[in-house]
């Protein structure tokens, strides 16, 4: 059955990446030269409406808050993002759209899926060293959220309820979504 | 190259992939599989790198100490490869494949080789394009296992559940993304 999931789910997410254009580098590159912000826009929309309805689906109990899986907070998190961002910037692919874009016959997203496979196994081969350095210690809560999701996970904002703070965020990534320009430069 | 789906309808169907995955299964993730494919290579080339082990919480170990970690999670993960997370990816590479020959963005011509805002600005040796992938690749992913996830299971899942790594990822991935991508595409 997982198996199943894993295979609907998958095509419906490879195929909606190369909807919105994620699969097309030119157009993440103009998002990060703020020359064309569509798939900006369509990403804040996107984490908006699935955080209300992902938390307004918990609070009324047809979404399982078990599913929910939150990462950990670290100095490695930053530095990670910033390393990952110089990559992304040079190559207007992430893993993830790199390796979809590999699939509809771009050759220079199958060299960057060879340099990801080379750079996970050099961080395989460092993992002890990077973990002494300290910079994968738990900061802000380990794995914490913002709103309370009524699991294990520690929430910062406790004076208010979960569906409150995730319902105003979603509403301000929606809001910004919507109010943001096609171009700022 | 056919012009994507507008911001509104395009946020809509992605942010459901999103939902999808969380509502049936777990989050979206996929630069953890970068990890297990390369374990799934080096278990063949040295067979002595994934063991079971009854004694680890998922039944296998490693001698590397990443695959290792949380249990074995990992080693386990690795050997045995029709699991739901690496299925995952290899569907969502079908499904951009499937879009883009059902009238999705699909390359063409020299953007076979090179996005046009690339050739633009370096030119349109492949060469020089290929070498910049393979580098930019071994640091996104290098810097992706370093935080932990990556744009799909960091920014998009972790912010969608107001996870607090997921903003701070988010934080450093344009911290230098939006600069140097201004830099390194000017106009010269």
């Amino acid at each position: 059955m997982s198996i199943v999931l894993a295979v609907v789910i998958g095509l419906v997410f490879g195929f909606a990446l190369n909807r919105v254009g994620a699969t097309n580098p030119n157009l993440i590159i103009n998002m990060l030269r703020l020359r064309d912000l569509h798939l900006m826009k369509t990403i804040l929309f996107a984490i908006g409406f699935s955080s209300l309805v992902l938390f307004l689906g918990m609070a009324v109990g047809v979404l399982d808050a078990g599913h929910l899986s939150i990462k950990a907070s670290s100095l490695g998190v930053v530095l990670g993002g910033a390393l990952l961002g110089i990559g992304f910037a040079i190559a207007g692919y992430c893993p993830g759209t790199g390796l979809a874009a590999g699939a509809t016959g771009r050759r220079d997203a199958w060299w960057f899926v060879g340099g990801g496979l080379l750079g996970a196994f050099a961080f395989m081969l460092s993992y002890p060293a990077i973990k002494a350095t300290g910079v994968l210690t738990d900061v802000l809560g380990g794995k914490s959220t913002l709103a309370q999701t009524g699991t294990e996970y520690t929430a910062l904002v406790t004076t208010v309820p979960g569906p409150v703070v995730a319902g105003g965020l979603a509403i301000l990534f929606m809001g910004l979504a919507t109010i943001l320009p096609q171009r700022l430069r | 190259m056919s012009k994507p789906i507008s911001w509104l309808p395009g946020g809509l169907l992605l942010g459901a992939a999103f939902l999808l995955a969380v509502a049936l299964v777990k989050p979206i993730g996929v630069s953890t599989q970068f990890v297990i494919a390369d374990a799934m290579v080096w278990d063949l080339v040295s067979p002595d790198v994934i063991t079971t082990d009854p004694d680890s919480k998922s039944g296998y170990a490693s001698s590397n100490a990443y695959l290792n970690k949380s249990g074995g999670k990992y080693a386990k993960n690795a050997a045995n490869p029709l699991n739901y997370s690496f299925v995952f990816v290899i569907a969502m590479a079908a499904g951009a494949f499937l879009s883009s020959r059902l009238g999705g963005d699909r390359p063409a011509g020299h953007e076979v080789h090179m996005p046009e805002v690339w050739q633009d600005r370096f030119g349109a040796d492949p060469t020089k394009r290929a070498v910049a992938s393979v580098l930019a690749g071994f640091i996104v992913l290098y810097g992706a296992r370093l935080a932990g996830g990556c744009t799909s299971g960091h920014m998009m899942s972790g912010m969608m559940q107001t996870s607090v790594s997921g903003y701070l990822f988010a934080l450093g991935l344009f911290a230098t993304a939006i600069p140097l991508a201004i830099i390194l595409y000017r106009k010269v």
